[in-house]
């Protein structure tokens, strides 16, 4: 097994120095993900643009694994000012590639930094963990979208 | 006196040991406290069950049947023996999670009589339970409005006697033989004392102590207990509930329908004697035969034996790993009141990827809360990484072990 396949020096790097980590104010939505099998735990929090189509900001909170940390970062770093039909469309990129089990390599003009992932999706046990604050993103998201829609 | 056990031969009857992984590293199998591997005679016996004896048990009046139900109370009774208990006090369920349930519920019926939790009793419990030992519990006194209390943990692990005061509220006082996290030991016959001083039931997770040492149901004078098959190289999908025979005599049953009872009506059904009172449908009659032989295998060996073997294993990892630079164990030092189940973090690698690098030179340990995380946050680690060893682990796979963590540490640029 090729450990280097998985920890690519971009994930590495990530996980050194996460991007946009921290919580920050405002925002208007806020979830807390866990992943169950290995205790990772992710606070993330949500603000769009006053029209609701453009994530203004995305910040967090986490404890957890390279893989979780990393991606996590990455996710920040491409979603944030970026449309939510673009964001959404990345998610599904990433989301595609990483449960592929090694067969999709990913669209770096999409995911940017993302498909540094390709490889974690060798291992199914880390998928979770890959997908962690992307998926954390996807339900802060909709949780914003429901509010506005209430009022 | 126990004999020195043959690691060698014993290797030899586990054809999985011999296997390579992730481009030819040979197995170094770290995780018995999960599940341990099976031996070539219990999964003979299986086959030779299943292709030359099977037949429905308790049902059937043929010769076919009356072999294969002669298969499965020779087990029931062999099993029994190997925990100092009666034939007529275990019943199989499919695992020990299943048994612990079965208590749970039982005892919260209010056909239990005077065993009945309600609302005002305390159930107890401690922090170092696994969620099998604790969710259950939860669940009994949600349903009934009994209250849950619990023995908090000390610092290096284990139960902290300290920490709690039992009163007469207080009905079932459930907790675990050896932990799976931080491998203490309980001190058994202390807390049944305190829990029979104001009259409550005990209920022992077995999980990890009957696979690893002679434990003597009736000499610990617990009440109920548990433990699981697959544990004990035995098969998955069969484990073991005790209760002392009045207990089980007396308790309503657990799952209903067939083979568990006496006269069945349109308007209501009486139930069979224990334990067939809680063997409920067809019973799984292979895995049951199975850990029979399982029993004979350990029997064997010895478990005075491979208690030695694992005291002597817990030892040499204990001493070993704690040379590696920052990696801290989660429990006690030393291997005295402890198990082979050794948990620990390394500063600066999340545990999770430690084992992805263990992995990659074949070294299986198991990453995470291991099913106790109220444990965990009471160690103050978020996760940890736990080896934990059996009858067919050696000092080299401990090695291993270690050489494996110093890669790491050098994989993540850890110094």
């Amino acid at each position: 097994m090729n450990l280097e396949s998985m920890y690519q020096e971009v994930i590495l790097d990530h996980y050194k120095n996460p991007q946009h980590a921290g919580l920050r104010d405002p925002f208007e939505a806020e979830v807390h993900h866990v992943n169950p099998s290995c205790g990772d735990e992710l606070t993330l929090r949500v603000q769009l643009s006053a029209d609701g189509s453009v994530v203004e900001d995305v910040s967090y909170a986490a404890q957890g694994c390279s893989i979780s940390q990393a991606s996590t970062s990455v996710m920040a770093e491409e979603i944030i000012g970026q449309d939510v039909d673009t964001a959404m469309a990345k998610l599904a990129e990433f989301e595609q590639m990483i449960t592929s089990r090694g067969t999709r390599e990913g669209d770096d003009e999409i995911i940017g930094d993302g498909i540094a992932f390709a490889g974690v999706s060798k291992y199914p046990a880390r998928v979770k963990c890959a997908l962690l604050g992307w998926k954390a993103f996807q339900a802060a998201t909709a949780d914003a979208l429901t509010e506005r829609e209430k009022k | 006196m126990s004999r020195t056990l043959n690691v060698e031969e014993i290797r030899e009857q586990f054809p999985i040991l011999s296997r390579t992984v992730r481009d030819g590293r040979p197995l170094v199998y770290l995780d018995s406290g999960a599940t341990s591997q099976r031996p070539l005679p219990v999964w003979r016996a299986e086959e030779q069950f299943v292709l030359h004896t099977f037949a429905p048990v308790h049902r059937g009046a043929y010769q076919l049947a009356e072999e294969a139900t002669d298969a499965y109370e020779d087990a029931r009774e062999k099993i029994a023996a190997f925990v100092g208990a009666q034939g007529h006090e275990i019943a199989f369920v499919k695992n020990a999670t299943e048994g612990l349930n079965l208590i749970a519920y039982t005892l919260g019926d209010d056909r239990a009589g005077a065993y009945q939790v309600t609302e005002g009793d305390t159930v107890v419990i401690t922090e170092l339970e696994h969620h099998a030992n604790l969710v259950p519990w939860q669940e009994l006194c949600r349903r009934t409005g009994a209250t849950l209390k619990w023995y908090k943990v000390t610092e290096d692990g284990r139960i902290d006697l300290d920490s709690l005061e039992l009163d007469e509220t207080v009905k079932v006082v459930a907790f675990t033989h050896q932990s799976n996290v931080t491998g203490v030991v309980a001190d058994v016959p202390e807390m049944v004392r305190r829990a029979k001083e104001v009259g409550a039931l005990t209920v022992l997770d077995a999980c990890q102590s009957v696979p690893h040492m002679p434990v003597d149901f009736h000499e610990l004078d617990v009440d109920f207990a548990a433990f699981s098959g697959h544990k004990m190289c035995g098969p998955t999908g069969v484990g073991v509930v005790y209760g002392k025979a009045p207990l089980l005599d007396e308790l309503p049953p657990f799952l209903t329908g067939g083979s568990m009872i006496e006269v069945v009506t349109m308007e209501g059904t009486t139930f069979a004697a224990a334990p067939q009172r809680f063997e409920a449908g067809t019973q799984m009659t292979s895995q049951v035969v199975g850990l029979g032989a399982a029993v004979d295998f350990l029997t064997e060996i010895g478990m005075d034996t491979i208690h030695a073997h694992e005291q002597d294993l817990t030892a040499y990892a204990l001493e070993r790993l704690q040379t590696v630079p920052g990696l801290r164990i989660v429990g006690p030092t030393t291997a005295e009141m402890r198990g082979a189940a050794v948990a620990f973090d390394v500063e600066g690698i999340h545990p999770h990827d430690l084992g992805q690098v263990l992995d990659s030179q074949g070294v299986c340990i198991r990453v995470g809360h291991h099913c106790a995380w109220p444990a965990h946050r009471a160690l103050s680690a978020q996760s940890t990484a736990r080896a934990s060893f059996y009858l067919y682990n050696t000092r080299e796979e401990i090695d291993a072990l270690v050489d494996a963590i110093l890669n790491a540490r050098d994989f993540f640029g850890v110094s």
